[in-house]
């Protein structure tokens, strides 16, 4: 190679600028910062919205909103944004990126400019999602976006086409890190690495791939139908015309069912890392790990129906469904029980990344056995959609991915940003939203059991009482994460340097053998496992 | 698991058998169990403040749901108490102070086999009631009268296909109830029916999904227009009122399109349909779905 293509490359190793660095990235670090910093801004409006719906519901009546429709947009942003713009731009754009060509001793992504991209659809898609939430009244539909309430006849303005596009361009996104993942680890792990010795959040993050290119497109081909019925006189969905809102509803959860396990299957892989770093000991049954997750990953594409028990389906389809819903106990409990395992016979450290690990095994918990009683198509006849549902499904997600997000974050911050944080102020940020999250979510099982449906702008006033309760929880989280926006804010402007591996030798992972923050190009020799 | 706090009552009766200790004791209980969920027996099947299990179940599909969800709530008590405890011990034995060395076990085949097949043979204790309880809702054959319904934005359409009669149910304004009548609950014309009576309900809808559901009946399916769902309900003897809401977004008074059931007796279901048939006598065209598509 020629001088002058070395001078070329050295130039393009180390961008130097705002734009050429953050605009034009090819870095799979730089990229998984921006994914961080998106899914921590997004995280702010979701989680704000959130705090105003439960300013809505802390008292019977209609104090805040204008009327029931404001409310509908606000549970439908609120959910969309969580689910594509914090939770997975966290998880697997942000820890993905930064941690799997590290884990795994590649020198980067793939495919960098794909990376690059991918990131950079998001921004426009969140903007179009926002957009959705304001224009012509805006889109109140929920996150499940079920025809006809998203057909023309339930929304006629722009502001559902808007939310479309946003999931279009969201989907693009997910899809193309999804083949980058699926490249990268299939081709460049380093000598030695095979998948049987790949870390377990590679491994997650593989299985998360997988989901993320088998359901993502059929959700794109659903809302393209959607689409195309609002605006080009197609009927897909309109039964007027021969076609069938059911169809949406099945499509519609063959993409969703797995894409819960696409949000939760990440923090699997990072609580499992966190809690053998901080008992000092390897993880408990390896294989089982990596294999229980490859069967729910493919267990979850077979269930979806379990959030259709009401619509009128044949009373054997949901005997299926109970049954395959049921099965994903199984490895679920497998996980559970090797984290535990893993604990056992440890050394172990309440570092504050454990915390939020060892408080994530008993809330998933919590929130997988509610999961449980939901599979049964007879019961789920008095709990579909009513809050124990939204109860449910916050304790394996809020409390269970977002657990899994902290953790992270906690666990990495030093290795990402170079600087330590600071120890009190992050004990306080746990405690304060334990307390806070339990408190908001552990009464709506009671709500939900007692039958107050979810989506509601103002309720009988017999469930004040709960819902009073869960409202003050709700401002304790709020308070939490004001926590955690001045502990980071701390540890930049007090710049203790992070130690390359602070963790001790539980941290076995090759991210903690470069320095904190890694170079700009992690490796410049590749890694030999043994 | 649902207390009622009828039984809890009688605890409170045979006084003799009870030493003064004994009897503040079960007072306390008493007072702290009925202020936590107060049975609904007395009035109408609706929730109550501060309840924290499942409505008083009416009739025998209700009390089938009921009776899986009290060995539900053991199961999974029991499990998440076996996890957090296992999780307090590891961290209580086996924190760095009491164990500074660690173990390096990483495999153990017994107990790996243990803790995949307990799970599978829990599920099937689980699974048997289950099973049953779903058939027996889905069979509709034995029922003895029919009542077709119908979502709109935003009310319920009750039709009596046998008796020629339909009529539309709103929800009452605050500002128009009654006393006695709960806040976004009550409705203009309730769905009247006998008591003791197991009713065919044929769910359709007219515009956007809404779905109909009275936890206390357990009964609950979505309202979807071109489709027609079959359920039934078991309403048991007495007088009484059953309260639900529509359980699918449905637009903008998505809370405000209540459903009630009134059971009453046969006598006063016959002079119920003596004046419905004058009120709402149905004309012959049936209601709606040619209309909706012209209007769209």
């Amino acid at each position: 190679m020629s001088a002058q293509s070395h001078a070329a490359d050295a130039a393009h190793a180390n961008p130097t600028g705002f734009v050429r660095r953050w605009l034009y990235s090819t870095n799979h670090k730089d990229i998984g910062t921006m994914y961080i910093i998106f899914s921590i801004l997004a995280a702010l409006i979701g989680g704000g919205f959130s705090v105003f719906m439960r300013m809505e519901l802390m008292e019977p009546g209609v104090q805040y909103m204008a009327d029931g429709h404001m409310w509908n947009v606000f549970t439908t942003a609120h959910g969309l944004i969580m689910v594509f713009f914090v939770v997975m731009p966290g998880l697997i754009g942000g820890f993905g990126n930064w941690f799997v060509p590290i884990m795994i001793g590649a020198p980067d992504m793939a495919f960098p400019r794909m990376n690059n991209i991918s990131f950079w659809l998001l921004p426009p898609s969140f903007i179009l999602l926002l957009l959705s939430a304001v224009a012509d009244g805006g889109a109140g539909v929920g996150w499940t976006i079920y025809p006809p309430m998203s057909s023309t006849a339930g929304t006629p303005g722009m502001s559902m086409d808007l939310a479309i596009l946003s999931l279009h361009l969201a989907g693009v996104s997910s899809i193309l890190g999804a083949a980058n993942f699926i490249t990268t680890i299939f081709n460049m792990r380093t000598p030695g690495m095979t998948l049987h010795k790949m870390p377990l959040f590679a491994w997650a993050m593989l299985i998360t791939a997988f989901l993320l290119l088998l359901a993502v497109p059929v959700l794109a081909g659903a809302i393209t139908m959607l689409l195309t019925d609002r605006n080009f006189g197609t009927t897909f969905f309109i039964p007027e015309g021969g076609g069938d809102p059911i169809l949406f509803l099945h499509l519609f959860w063959f993409f969703g069912h797995p894409e819960v396990y696409i949000m939760i299957l990440p923090a699997f892989g990072i609580v499992s890392h966190i809690i053998s770093t901080f008992s000092r000991k390897p993880i408990f049954g390896y294989l089982g790990m990596a294999y229980a997750m490859v069967a729910i990953g493919f267990v979850g594409f077979i269930v979806w129906a379990h959030h259709m028990y009401t619509v009128g389906m044949s009373v054997d389809t949901r005997a299926y469904f109970t049954a395959a819903t049921m099965v994903i106990a199984v490895p679920t409990g497998v996980k559970i029980f090797s984290w535990i395992a893993t604990m056992w016979g440890g050394s172990i450290q309440f570092k504050v990344p454990m915390l939020w690990a060892i408080a994530f095994i008993f809330l998933f918990t919590v929130g997988g056995v509610t999961g449980v009683v939901l599979a049964n198509a007879g019961m789920d006849v008095v709990l579909h959609n009513t809050y124990y549902v939204i109860a449910h499904f916050h304790y394996v997600l809020s409390l269970g991915a977002v657990y899994g997000l902290f953790a992270g974050f906690y666990y990495w911050f030093g290795k990402m940003s170079g600087y330590e944080y600071h120890e009190g102020l992050a004990k306080l940020h746990f405690w304060m939203t334990f307390i806070g999250v339990n408190i908001t979510f552990f009464p709506m099982h009671f709500l939900g059991l007692a039958g107050m449906p979810r989506r509601y702008i103002d309720y009988p006033d017999a469930f004040a009482g709960w819902n009073y309760v869960a409202s003050i929880g709700s401002y304790i989280s709020a308070a939490a994460t004001l926590v955690f926006l001045a502990l980071i804010l701390e540890a930049f402007i007090s710049k203790r340097r992070a130690a390359d591996n602070p963790w001790g030798e539980g941290a076995n992972t090759l991210e903690w053998q470069v320095s904190s923050p890694p170079p700009y190009h992690t490796f410049d020799a590749l890694p030999k496992v043994k | 698991m649902r207390f009622n706090s009828g039984d809890l009552g009688q605890m409170n009766m045979p006084v003799t058998a009870y030493n003064k200790v004994q009897r503040w004791g079960a007072g306390v209980i008493t007072l702290i169990v009925s202020a936590l969920c107060v049975s609904a027996s007395a009035w109408g099947a609706e929730p109550q403040a501060w309840q924290i299990g499942l409505q008083e179940p009416a009739g025998s599909i209700a009390e089938k749901a009921d009776s899986l969800h009290n060995l539900l709530l053991v199961v999974i008590t029991l499990i998440s108490v076996f996890v957090l405890a296992l999780l307090v011990y590891t961290c209580v034995r086996y924190r760095e102070k009491s164990n500074p060395n660690p173990s390096k076990t990483s495999h153990n085949t017994v107990i790996e086999i243990l803790w995949t097949v307990v799970p599978v043979l829990i599920l099937v204790v689980i699974a048997v009631p289950s099973f049953r309880l779903l058939y027996y809702m889905d069979d509709t054959k034995q029922t003895d009268m029919v009542i077709k319904v119908t979502g709109n934005q935003w009310y319920w359409n009750y039709e009596y296909p046998d008796e020629g009669l339909a009529f539309d149910s709103y929800m009452i304004d605050e500002e128009d109830l009654e006393e006695g009548q709960p806040r976004l609950l009550a409705v203009d014309y309730p769905m009247v029916v006998p008591e003791n009576t197991k009713i065919k309900l044929l769910v359709t809808g007219n515009d956007v999904m809404h779905s109909f559901f009275v936890p206390s009946l357990a009964v609950q399916t979505y309202s979807i227009i071109g489709r027609i769902n079959e359920v039934w309900i078991d309403v048991p003897a007495g007088a009484k009122t059953y309260y639900g809401q529509c359980n699918q977004i449905c637009g903008v008074n998505h809370a405000y399109m209540p459903i009630v059931v009134e059971a009453v007796s046969a006598e006063d279901y016959a002079a119920w349909l003596e004046t419905a048939k004058e009120e709402f006598a149905l004309n012959t065209m049936p209601a709606s779905p040619n209309m909706l598509a012209s209007a769209r």
